[in-house]
């Protein structure tokens, strides 16, 4: 397999620069002989077939919801990141370039990084351009604010809701291309599989969710904006349709699957509240710049709240554990998402959490009332606080929140390479869905940023240049066989998916299945619970395709099936998640194993072996899949040990 | 853990848009008030599919009020009745045990149910792809600083901006009227700076294809704002007739 990354020569700040214009260019007049294909419709789908049909060629965009403003990144709450140094505070391109690649715990490559923190820039002007409603001080000029893992201002938002208004930008663009006729749009559709016609991806299959009708796609050039596989733990802040079924039948299809195991477990969700659980609501990263986290020093303390015998403020501070205070005095409550959520787990699983459950701790605002008041507690963060009593039917003013950390971000994906191709030609992936520019672990309000990048500012460069080396003519004809071969094997596995007829429903194996990833692959890792996840996913998945219960048909509405579908997906791509996990034998930004720690608890990574990308390449059913590695190099960003302390 | 409740579900079942459909009565027993009512609805559908009938099918998705999928009409009240709330952050602790609970789909001839809950909604994408954004191609733009924004008009702006696009709106009019929807996005662009070279023909497309579309008149009785998640206001509606009226002017049309 070839990992060549195509990373362009010369100095970093000149690289895409010197990159675009050695890049070839379609003639303005033969755009229009040419389609392309984009799945997904979130901030990096919309902005990228919007932009391709600004450019003239003709889009193909599909998603499974009723409508394409309904993409996942619409739930982002707290914002974007750019480098405007409109604060006048010392940010810089540069700046942001090395927060990520420090942030994300030096496993990101350093040119993508550079680049996105380049293109930052432009997004905050087409955005404001598209008219989103981005917050404002009274000067009518563009407020900021600050997040975690950076010492600048550099957060754009629109209220809690940044994700809502930067994807309706985005889909604001794209319907206008759907009103010109360059964009055509196939809502509540799914992509089942990926078409490869010599080696090269041409179009796929995908299934009407309403008719139940089977089509096909030919195209130029196939573009995945798909996003996460969040939901293989079943429990995540994902939406419920999230689903990693396009980028792993890809990866069936040949296209490497890059670092797997690194997934962000955001620290403050609330906290699960049953079996019947279906999702997990993150309270956004803000919350801890005034909120105190704690739980009692005594797991006894922490029985008698769980039992209901004790109200929170009845602990007396001498009783309580601000833990990441105590552990982390520079930082505090604002150490990163990973550190936090790790040391969250640690204090449950002393039997000091504070839930029924067992499984959360405190989020107290008692202090930051006293100090500011709460009304200006209100003014800050009352979206938060409401939505919170929504869910909980609790007060926050008045009790102290509680807390728990939660699947939220997949850092891994499909691997690309600089010009966001994977190792299949014509096959681009962006997003989320390919392993990105975030490393091991993503910063806070980068993924807006990253998706933004990618569709408005990289692809619509980078694949001009497949597609001139094509030419207008290589298009393969729908009907032929590699399309109507693949189409077949779709129907069959639709019909087997209806024909087990057993006795087990597809949330049953998927609360299963998620249930060994949390518990094996989740916060923290070993060699033995790894190895027991690698026995026991096969196990369910043999169960699933002989017990497994699908009412009905496949020509009309059928959740069910779409769910079984989804879920058979994960249960084989849960497996190489852990595979991923077993190999990497360091510790690094959300990837933490036990036996590599430094003797304070900290993520322990391991530069000289394992200071590179590994992806992994499909070798069949019957076979272990094939790790390759893109070795990183770092010429700017020194790797040092990351400290919070 | 919360309490338990035990109810009976009267909810409507409808195999297709040709379908005539019914309501089929359904319990649902062992609700914790802690549950979402869709998962109380998810507990109901895994007894279904156990049993290896047909579950309720319904729409949603990110489950945290923002994506606008969900869609039902809970005892007649579009997404149930607390204020400023979807059915996905309705919780079962505003309901009380024994009681009945009716659920039906959004009903509007704009609005043809699919199958069960689930309905039609794409009148409103169609809407949004006459008028409803700014024509900027990517990478044509000014700095984002170059062009300030009054502080009162942006958040005015984000007000309307945060429109979902569930229709409920559309469910609780007695006309099925999609003024509110409509208002919201005319109402976002018309006051930011960027919005203004298409202001007048954003508002008589985007009118244009809401009649078309089969959604029906305004008359001001404000059902939509009282079932709007976002409570989006019905000032919108006012300013948005006045952005019509002042683009039929300016066309000399009247």
């Amino acid at each position: 397999m070839n990992l060549d990354a195509k990373i362009p020569s010369g100095p970093i700040a000149q690289k895409w620069d010197k990159h675009r214009f050695d890049l070839n260019l379609v003639n303005p007049a033969n755009k229009r002989k040419y389609e392309v294909i984009v799945v997904g419709s979130g901030l990096a789908g919309a902005s990228a077939a919007a932009s391709l049909a600004e450019l003239g060629y003709n889009v193909k965009c599909f998603c499974y919801q009723d409508s394409p403003r309904r993409a996942h990144s619409i739930a982002a709450q707290g914002g974007i990141n750019a480098a405007k140094n409109y604060q006048n505070d010392g940010d810089s391109v540069y700046r942001l370039f090395y927060d990520t690649v420090k942030g994300g715990d030096y496993r990101s490559r350093e040119a993508n990084v550079y680049r996105l923190a380049q293109v930052s820039v432009n997004i905050i002007d087409q955005c404001a351009a598209q008219g989103v409603p981005f917050a404002r001080e009274y000067g009518g000029l563009l407020a900021n604010r600050s997040f975690g893992g950076a010492q600048v201002s550099r957060t754009f938002y629109a209220r809690g809701q940044t994700g809502q208004q930067l994807l309706l930008g985005a889909y604001s663009a794209l319907s206008r291309q759907i009103g010109l006729g360059k964009v055509k749009m196939y809502t509540r559709t799914e992509l089942l599989d990926v078409v490869l016609v010599d080696g090269q991806a041409k179009g796929i299959v995908v299934r009407n969710m309403v008719t139940g009708e089977i089509s096909r796609h030919s195209a130029h050039a196939v573009v995945l904006a798909t996003g996460g596989y969040g939901n293989v733990f079943y429990l995540s802040t994902n939406a419920m349709g999230c689903n990693v079924t396009a980028t792993h039948r890809a990866y069936k299809r040949g296209a490497a699957f890059a670092n797997p195991c690194y997934t962000q477990i955001h620290p403050t969700c609330i906290p699960v509240s049953g079996d019947h659980q279906s999702k997990l609501t993150l309270m956004s990263e803000s919350l801890r710049n005034d909120g105190r986290v704690w739980v009692p020093k005594s797991p006894d303390v922490a029985e008698k709240i769980r039992k209901g015998e004790l109200h929170p403020s009845n602990v007396t501070d001498a009783e309580r554990d601000y833990y990441l205070e105590r552990k982390y005095p520079s930082f505090g409550n604002l150490v990163p998402r990973d550190v936090a959520s790790r040391n969250s787990k640690e204090v449950c699983d002393e039997g000091r959490g504070v839930v029924s459950s067992g499984l959360g701790v405190y989020l107290d605002f008692a202090d930051a009332i006293n100090r500011m008041g709460e009304s200006t507690v209100r003014e800050r963060y009352g979206n938060l606080f409401d939505m919170y009593e929504k869910i909980t039917g609790s007060n926050a003013y008045q009790n102290p929140m509680t807390i728990y950390p939660a699947v939220h971000y997949t850092m891994g994906g499909l691997w690309v390479d600089y010009n966001l191709m994977s190792n299949i030609p014509g096959l681009f992936v962006i997003g989320e869905a390919n392993f990105s520019e975030h490393g091991a672990n993503r910063l806070g309000a980068s993924a807006l940023m990253q998706g933004l990048a990618d569709g408005y500012f990289v692809l619509p460069y980078t694949i001009g240049q497949y597609l001139a080396d094509g030419g207008p003519d290589n298009r393969p004809d729908p009907d032929s066989s590699e399309f109507t071969g693949t189409e077949d094997e779709v129907r069959s596995r639709i019909d087997k998916l209806l024909s087990i007829k057993g006795k087990r429903t597809p949330t049953s194996f998927h609360r299963e299945l998620g249930q060994i990833i949390w518990e094996k692959c989740g916060m923290a890792r070993n060699k033995s619970g790894l190895e027991e996840a690698i026995r026991k996913i096969p196990e369910l998945r043999e169960e699933f395709w002989s017990n497994l219960n699908v009412p009905g048909e496949n020509a009309s509405i059928n959740q069910s099936l779409e769910l079984a579908g989804r879920v058979a997906d994960f249960l084989e791509f849960g497996e190489l998640m852990c595979r991923d996990a077993l190999q990497r034998e360091e510790s690094c930004g959300g990837h933490f194993r036990e036996e590599h720690q430094t003797a304070e608890g900290e993520a322990k990574r391991d530069d000289e072996n394992f200071a590179f990308v590994g992806a992994w390449e499909y070798k069949g059913d019957q076979n272990e899949p094939q790790l390759h590695k893109e070795s990183l190099e770092y010429e700017e960003v020194k790797m040092t040990q990351r400290s919070y302390k | 853990m919360g309490k338990e409740l035990n109810l009976k579900l009267k909810v409507w079942r409808q195999d297709n848009t040709d379908d005539s459909g019914r309501f089929e009565e359904y319990d649902a027993k062992g609700i914790d008030t802690d549950m979402s009512f869709l998962e109380m609805l998810d507990v109901v559908n895994e007894g279904l599919n156990e049993d290896g009938k047909e579950p309720i099918a319904f729409d949603s998705d990110c489950r945290e009020g923002i994506c606008g999928s969900c869609s039902m009409v809970i005892n007649g009240v579009p997404h149930g009745g607390q204020q400023g709330t979807t059915a996905c952050q309705l919780h079962m602790r505003h309901f009380s045990d024994g009681m009945t609970i009716t659920i039906e789909p959004w009903r509007a001839s704009a609005f043809p149910v699919q199958r069960d809950l689930v309905v039609d909604r794409t009148a409103f994408d169609r809407i949004q792809q006459a008028g409803g954004f700014v024509s900027v191609r990517t990478g044509s733009v000014p700095d984002a600083n170059a062009t300030p924004v009054p502080k009162e008009d942006a958040d005015l702006a984000m007000d309307a901006a945060q429109c979902i696009g569930c229709g409920a709106c559309v469910a609780a009019c007695k006309n099925a009227s999609a003024m509110l929807f409509v208002a919201a996005k005319v109402s976002h662009l018309s006051l930011v700076p960027q919005g203004q070279p298409e202001r007048e023909r954003r508002a008589l497309a985007m009118v244009q294809k809401m009649d078309e579309e089969g959604f029906g008149s305004c008359t001001v009785t404000g059902s939509c704002e009282a079932v709007c998640p976002k409570q989006i206001s019905l000032d919108f509606i006012a300013r948005m007739n006045r952005e019509y009226g002042c683009a039929l002017i300016k066309k000399g049309t009247v």
